[in-house]
């Protein structure tokens, strides 16, 4: 056990450097730099050799192999750098974006959980087959509808039309109401989506036909055998959740003006504000993995029959140990890629260009 | 009932002003033009599109947002007056210039403190000018400082700058807010831990309570101040106690949460939500932008381009007025010169430009220009087709762009349309891998033509036009506003007869507030002026 726990540590290091150095890459490689944008569009009167002053003054002269090396050896130490636009800390800029975004994304989370897994019950549960049907088709609808879109409806409707949110300024847990509904959206259609595929399944294992024979009421066998079973496919795309609220955090924010995580990164990306974007690259990085890795922890405590002692992967310990084919992890996947879900660093990655267009006004 | 009344009153205001500017310039009066009482007190919430980035005055942070915010804070050496154009009086009385527009001499008032106590003084002003110069790109208002050499103060209230070369513009500059004087205070703080306006000390009506990044930043009003611009109608401290700028980023949120009167002023709004907040019967505040007007604007080191004949010809085929009236509205104007109308030294050059495909199509044919079986000319086997560079930061620039696009089809023109964020173009700018561009510049001084058009600025068109270039160079060093203005209308006629630009339509800064707010309005860089004199009527 400790021997896995070490070896998850290490591919986790690997992943956040990985991460870490693919955003430093993309980054240079977009067109401009952070001065040319810090100096703006209408800068014609600032001559060349004032913009490589400012350059030099920020290090961003030298060889780009330097910079990063430089980068990442601070890193090491815990020093994530200054914003090169305001001059602030980067750990300070993000640690007070931090606890809203948090916030926003527990709260999603739970209404994620409980809608999601309450339309996966009640799709299986009903005897009526055109309700179960109706159920059935709110996944792939809330997956497929934009968020952007939802949560600009939900403030026309509960704010602007009838006033029982506000749209703006933070009033405590009322402000959070609608963002978290909005940010629930596609998690939530992601987990009614997988639970009520993996429920079905499980409700044609042979062992639920013995609870039936055994007497046991409808909702002993749902709630009671089945449900347990069945939770654990989506238990296992917990990591993909946690990237898809991160990056969620991003259209969300910015529709609810609510200072936060995707924020920040939206402006950091707009201004090319590289020690700002690497840190909330970094942070999104370190969620995602401790995420997986609480998963791959817990796995076997809910199923025995994954054991994660001196394996090399969970997944193909949990295939190997498994009794019967097709271990329930795996079959979770297909299910969790047609969604639509992806990991957190790539997924705001793109949202943030999307915002980033709308913002901004000409001179 | 009330909605029809209050846009008569707006209606006849405007017009008050139309008449009184001389020129048909598009502009509202400020809000709420009546004459109800004015009420002490309160709290004004603003919503703006960005967050502030830095509250440093003379900083880069989000533009139009960002200086909306700073204005409250500091107080300029002269007052440029929306009206007319021209300066009065600020935290200066008095003020002169020496013949060839190097040295500049401002009288200070006596009786203006800083919001920590110290009195104003000349060495106040010069420190802030050296700051600058000393921040250099990382500072907006370096480019307004071209060619500083020192400031003098002569005593604690009498200050000389002097310029190497000459910088007519520099009066109308000390106006911004980028060149707004701040406190020492200030300029003992390292210019890059400015942002967040902690240390930003200033005379302002105004000073920083508390800013949130990417929520909002609160400021109260000072009790002490009583030096506002007598422009503003307000010689002692703000009505207001306190103002609220939100930031909302989504400008359809903007304009529900004013319709639902969850804030009091929005900022940033959108051609396409004009209609919206009209109809609700909520005023706007608008103001046409000075400066470089939106048209087509020609990379001239381009053979196709370079060609006179060709630029008449897209000129003569291009209709602003249906440009305007289909992806904009009645608030913008259509421009007719490279200055916008609001520019102090503008001259209508409208007779230059007539819309006349036919005529395009003669001129293109006679310059050797002929038909192809695809619709596209060419000339040497070269196909004129041409690739256009514009920036995706203003909605309305894509419909306008299509339309040119359709309109230069028809005689024959092929455009290719190469839309990108601000480092996008600058890019394609700096690799001068483009015919034409759609741009422009807002600066409430003519000397946006030079830096615009002159090879000896950034050199982004690549003329070769040495009369014009005469021209730009000329009006730098006029200190007489009249004769200055002389050349730079000059220098429009001659951008017009040359065809270095087809002006299109004009930017617009628009507001939105309740009816129940007063006194909002917008400076003569059509950005927020200083709320000294706003004040909303009681519940």
């Amino acid at each position: 056990m400790v021997r896995y726990v070490l070896l998850r540590l290490l591919q986790a290091v690997g992943v956040l450097w990985a991460a870490y150095t693919v955003s430093f890459l993309v980054l240079y490689a977009l067109p401009g730099d952070p001065v040319t944008l810090l100096a703006g569009a209408d800068a014609t009167d600032i001559t060349p050799a004032q913009l490589d002053a400012l350059r030099a003054e920020l290090g961003l002269d030298r060889p780009l192999i330097v910079q990063y090396l430089d980068q990442l050896a601070a890193v090491l130490r815990g020093d994530l750098g200054t914003s090169i636009v305001t001059g602030r800390p980067v750990t300070e800029i993000i640690g007070e974006a931090l606890p809203p975004t948090i916030a926003i994304a527990a709260f999603a989370l739970v209404i994620a959980v409980v809608a999601g897994a309450g339309i996966a019950i009640a799709a299986n549960y009903t005897r009526h087959r055109w309700l179960a049907d109706v159920l059935l088709g709110l996944p792939p609808l809330g997956v497929a509808v934009p968020a952007f879109w939802f949560g600009l409806m939900l403030i026309q409707w509960f704010s602007f039309t009838v006033p029982i949110f506000p749209a703006v300024g933070d009033r405590g847990f009322i402000s959070l109401v609608l963002p978290a509904i909005t940010l629930a959206l596609p998690t939530g259609a992601t987990i009614a989506q997988l639970l009520s595929k993996s429920l079905s399944n499980t409700l044609r294992e042979p062992y639920v036909d013995t609870a039936w024979a055994k007497g046991a009421s409808r909702a002993r066998v749902h709630l009671g055998h089945a449900l347990k079973n069945a939770a654990l496919p989506a238990l296992t795309v917990t990591g993909l959740i946690v990237g898809q609220l991160l990056s969620g955090t991003v259209v969300t924010e910015t529709v609810f003006s609510r200072p936060g995580i995707g924020r920040v990164t939206a402006g950091a990306v707009q201004q090319q504000d590289v020690p700002v974007v690497q840190g909330v690259v970094l942070v999104a990085a370190i969620a995602f993995v401790l995420a997986n890795l609480a998963v791959d922890l817990v796995a076997p405590l809910l199923d025995p029959r994954i054991v994660t002692t001196g394996a090399r992967s969970p997944r193909r310990g949990a295939a190997a140990a498994a009794a019967r084919p097709a271990a329930r992890p795996a079959s979770a996947r297909p299910a969790a890629s047609a969604s639509g879900a992806r990991p957190a660093p790539v997924a705001s990655a793109t949202a943030v260009s999307a915002a980033a267009t709308t913002q901004g006004e000409p001179a | 009932m009330r909605t029809t009344t209050r846009f008569a009153v707006a209606a006849i205001a405007t017009t008050t002003v139309f008449a009184l500017a001389g020129c048909a310039d598009a502009q509202s009066a400020g809000s709420g033009e009546s004459t109800a009482t004015v009420v002490d007190g309160g709290q004004l919430a603003f919503a703006i599109a960005n967050d502030p980035i830095s509250l440093n005055p003379s900083g880069t942070g989000s533009g139009n947002d960002t200086l909306y915010v700073t204005r409250q804070l500091v107080d300029s050496l002269l007052y440029q007056n929306p009206e007319s154009g021209r300066l009065e009086p600020w935290l200066a009385s008095d003020w002169s210039s020496n013949d060839d527009a190097t040295v500049f001499t401002f009288t200070l008032r006596d009786d203006v403190t800083f919001s920590d106590g110290t009195p104003l003084t000349a060495a106040d002003v010069k420190g802030t000018f050296d700051d600058i110069i000393a921040a250099g790109a990382a500072s907006q208002a370096s480019a307004l400082l071209i060619g500083y050499d020192e400031t003098v103060a002569v005593d604690d209230h009498t200050v000389e700058v002097h310029f190497s070369v000459p910088n007519a513009a520099f009066p109308n500059s000390t106006a911004t807010v980028a060149l707004g004087i701040v406190g020492a205070a200030t300029l003992e703080t390292p210019y890059d831990q400015r942002a967040d306006g902690k240390a930003v000390v200033g005379t302002g009506a105004f000073t920083l309570g508390e800013y949130t990044k990417d929520v909002e930043t609160v400021l109260e009003a000072r009790d002490d101040y009583a030096w506002a611009p007598e422009a503003l109608g307000n010689d002692g401290a703000a009505h207001l106690d306190e103002v609220v700028f939100q930031v909302v980023p989504e400008a359809s949120v903007r304009t529900g949460s004013l319709t639902s009167e969850q804030v009091d002023v929005i900022g940033g709004v959108q051609p396409n939500d004009v209609q919206t907040i009209d109809d609700a019967g909520f005023p706007l505040v608008y103001r046409g932008n000075p400066g470089a007007t939106f048209g087509i604007y020609f990379n001239e080191s381009r053979p196709a381009v370079s060609d006179l004949a060709v630029r008449q010809a897209i000129a003569a085929a291009i209709d602003p007025e249906v440009v305007r009236d289909t992806a904009l509205n009645d608030l913008f104007a259509v421009a007719t010169s490279s200055l916008a109308k609001t520019t102090p030294g503008f001259a209508d050059e409208g007779d230059a430009f007539e819309y006349d495909p036919e005529a395009a199509a003669d001129l293109l044919d006679e310059a050797g220009w002929t038909e192809g079986a695809d619709g596209t000319r060419s000339k040497d086997g070269q196909p004129l087709s041409l690739k256009l560079a514009w920036i995706t930061n203003f909605g309305p620039n894509q419909t306008s762009l299509e339309l040119i696009q359709q309109q230069l089809k028809e005689v024959g023109i092929t455009v290719e349309l190469v839309g990108g964020s601000v480092p996008e173009f600058l890019k394609i700018q700096e690799t001068g891998d483009f015919d034409l561009s759609w741009q422009n510049l807002s600066r409430a001084d003519g000397d946006v033509l030079r830096t615009t058009y002159s090879t000896a600025a950034s050199n982004r068109l690549h003329l070769d036009d040495p009369e014009l270039e005469a021209l730009l160079q000329e009006q730098a060093t006029l200190a007489d506003v009249d004769a200055r203005d002389e050349v730079l209308a000059e220098a429009q006629a001659r951008i017009a007869e040359q065809v270095h630009q087809v002006p299109v339509h004009e930017l617009t800064s628009i507001l939105g507030t309740l009816p129940t707010v007063h006194g909002v309005s917008l400076g003569a860089d059509s950005r927020l002026d200083s709320l000294v004199g706003a004040w909303e009527e009681a519940e």
